[in-house]
């Protein structure tokens, strides 16, 4: 980071920002941030990279195309694949429900939409076994198997669709759909014709940070999926080589995974710059990316205070 | 109009019942399991010594990486907002990260980092200092993990109260300070808050970043997560039943808290 403390570009007209960083100055708070962020963040990663390659790039090859590496990788692909494209049906479905359904307890199923945001991944795994498990009370046994590992990852990612859909959803102008309508469109017709090209910016990035977990999730899948080779996710191979002493091949495994979620994040934030440069509402505020992390609630983020606004 | 409610009939269905299969029915089936034979055999074994130091442990590391990264998260917001500039990108990127990369990849940076032949590790053992294995690296595990919440919490609040009220302040003659304690601080309270409920419920639950780093010792490096896996590999189903149940109404009263509070925020 550069050491100045520039202001924006923006708004020369206006006084400036009223509260900086209390105390501290611009300079020292930076200072601080990216400090916290080497230490707790980049400099682990920075080790785990390095352990990658400290026997050259061919041994880092060898590791990640042993057959028990790339089948970990296909088993947690093929898994997330279908994950993220069943929660982006039901998870539309759920967030229409929740918009423009009435129906009694409403407001409990928009609460615990976020219930697995909230629950540890391990006790995902001890309740998914309860019920699809040996003991099933409806006779259905999927664990230690392919479908453990989907039924898992559809728990552990479903509030991202519909928390993602949800407040385009809100915003969305009913008159088109009433034009549509008047014109003589049937529902599925509106649907694909309005509905869903508007709420495609959303269900993107909600896919992409559902995909993104999916890729690496761990607890859910443990008890659950259990580790035998053909159950074996790549975030569970990458433990059992810990534990078998074999430290460059977890991590050559745990960089592919990296640059994977890294490539998400990086369509994340491209869905969302073209999100928002649909909306034509954003001003000053393009600085700050990621706005639409569906993680709180159903309000959509609010848009950036524009300096011309004021007064 | 028949073919309209037709339909609503069907995606109620759908959606309704994808939740229920998938949430409901097996957080209520664990309840029942777990009180199936009374409340006593669930409690004896929490309240065993290994339940509850791991109990203890859970706690400490709540207390600990929690603030840490409210702390971190206020500074971090307010820096994102209020002081752009181009460099902001990366740390907004970097901020990101902990949300996509797997628990697992985190926990074994953080072993590669701080275990044998790691960077620290020949400064770390002429000091004595046990980083891995013990309670230093499960609150270094959670903090990386519950890292991003309050900033992603507390920036579009910083966006929405705008600046008005903290330029009222300074030109009343209150120094920074005291504008941050008595406006801004109020201001963002809620969203700050949501961020804190969100981080606890994460650093409660974090199970792959803190399995690779701590050794799950019972009595010793065990937090209720692990402590749950191994009650359960162990086949002690009463312990890993009864520390889920605890958990699970942990993360309902988090929840609960959550909607609360976007209640007061919307208000």
């Amino acid at each position: 980071m550069e050491a100045s403390t520039a202001q924006a570009p923006s708004a020369p007209s206006a006084p400036r920002a009223g509260i900086r960083l209390p105390g501290v100055g611009a300079g020292l708070g930076r200072g601080v941030v990216v400090l916290y962020l080497s230490l707790f963040v980049l400099l682990p990663l920075a080790a785990l990279t390095e352990q990658s390659l400290s026997s050259g790039l061919g041994e880092f090859w060898h590791q990640v195309t042993t057959d028990q590496a790339l089948r970990s990788l296909r088993i947690t692909l093929e898994a997330s694949l279908i994950v993220v494209v069943i929660n982006a049906i039901f998870g539309t479905i759920i967030a229409w429900l929740l918009v423009r359904d009435q129906f009694p307890g409403k407001a409990v199923v928009n609460a615990i939409i976020d219930l697995p945001f909230a629950l540890p991944t391990i006790v995902a795994s001890l309740i998914l076994i309860q019920l699809w498990g040996n003991k099933s009370p409806v006779g259905i046994n999927i664990s230690l198997s392919f479908w453990a590992i989907v039924v898992a990852l559809m728990f552990v990612t479903l509030p991202f669709v519909v928390r993602a859909v949800q407040p385009l959803l809100i915003e969305m102008d009913r008159e088109m759909e009433e034009a549509a309508a008047s014109l003589g469109g049937g529902g599925p017709t509106i649907f694909r014709r309005i509905i869903f090209p508007n709420l495609l910016p959303g269900l993107a990035a909600g896919v992409a940070l559902a995909f993104a977990r999916a890729l690496g999730e761990f607890g859910s899948v443990l008890l659950f999926a259990g580790g035998l080779p053909d159950t074996q996710v790549s975030s569970v191979f990458i433990r059992t080589q810990v534990e078998n002493g074999n430290n460059t091949g977890a991590a050559a495994v745990s960089v592919v995974l990296l640059l994977c979620a890294l490539a998400m994040l990086v369509v994340v934030g491209l869905v969302q710059r073209w999100g928002s440069r649909h909306e034509r509402s954003q001003g000053a505020g393009a600085g700050v990316g990621l706005t639409v992390m569906p993680m709180s609630g159903d309000e959509p983020a609010p848009p950036p205070t524009r300096e011309d606004e004021r007064e | 109009m028949s073919s309209t409610a037709g339909s609503r009939w069907g995606l109620r269905i759908l959606g309704l019942g994808y939740l229920a299969l998938l949430l409901v029915a097996p957080l209520v089936l664990i309840f029942y399991k777990t009180f199936e034979d009374g409340i006593s055999p669930p409690l004896e074994a929490i309240t065993s010594p290994d339940g509850l130091h791991a109990l203890k442990l859970t706690l400490i590391t709540v207390a600990i990486a929690v603030p840490l990264n409210t702390i971190f998260g206020i500074l971090c917001a307010l820096l994102l907002v209020r002081h752009r500039t181009k460099g902001n990108f990366l740390i907004d990127a970097v901020i990101n990260l902990p949300f996509a990369i797997s628990p697992v990849v985190i926990g074994l940076s953080l072993f590669l980092l701080y275990g044998t032949n790691g960077w620290f590790e020949p400064g770390l053992a002429e000091a004595g200092i046990k980083i891995l294995f013990s309670t230093p690296g499960i609150v270094l595990a959670c903090i990386f993990v519950s890292l991003p919440f309050v900033v992603r919490e507390t920036v579009p609040v910083l966006q929405e109260i705008g600046t008005e009220q903290e330029q009222a302040a300074s030109t009343l003659g209150a120094n920074a300070w005291q504008t941050f304690w008595r406006i801004t601080l109020p201001a963002i309270r809620w969203g700050v808050a949501y961020g804190v409920v969100l981080t606890t419920a994460r650093v409660l639950g974090e199970f792959g970043a803190v399995t690779i780093v701590s050794g799950s010792i019972s009595g010793q490096t065990q937090t209720l997560p692990l402590f749950v896996a191994k009650q359960y590999e162990n086949f002690n189903l009463p312990g890993a039943f009864g520390a889920s149940v605890l958990l699970a109404l942990l993360a309902l009263a988090a929840l609960l808290a959550m909607n609360l509070l976007k209640r007061k925020e919307d208000a």
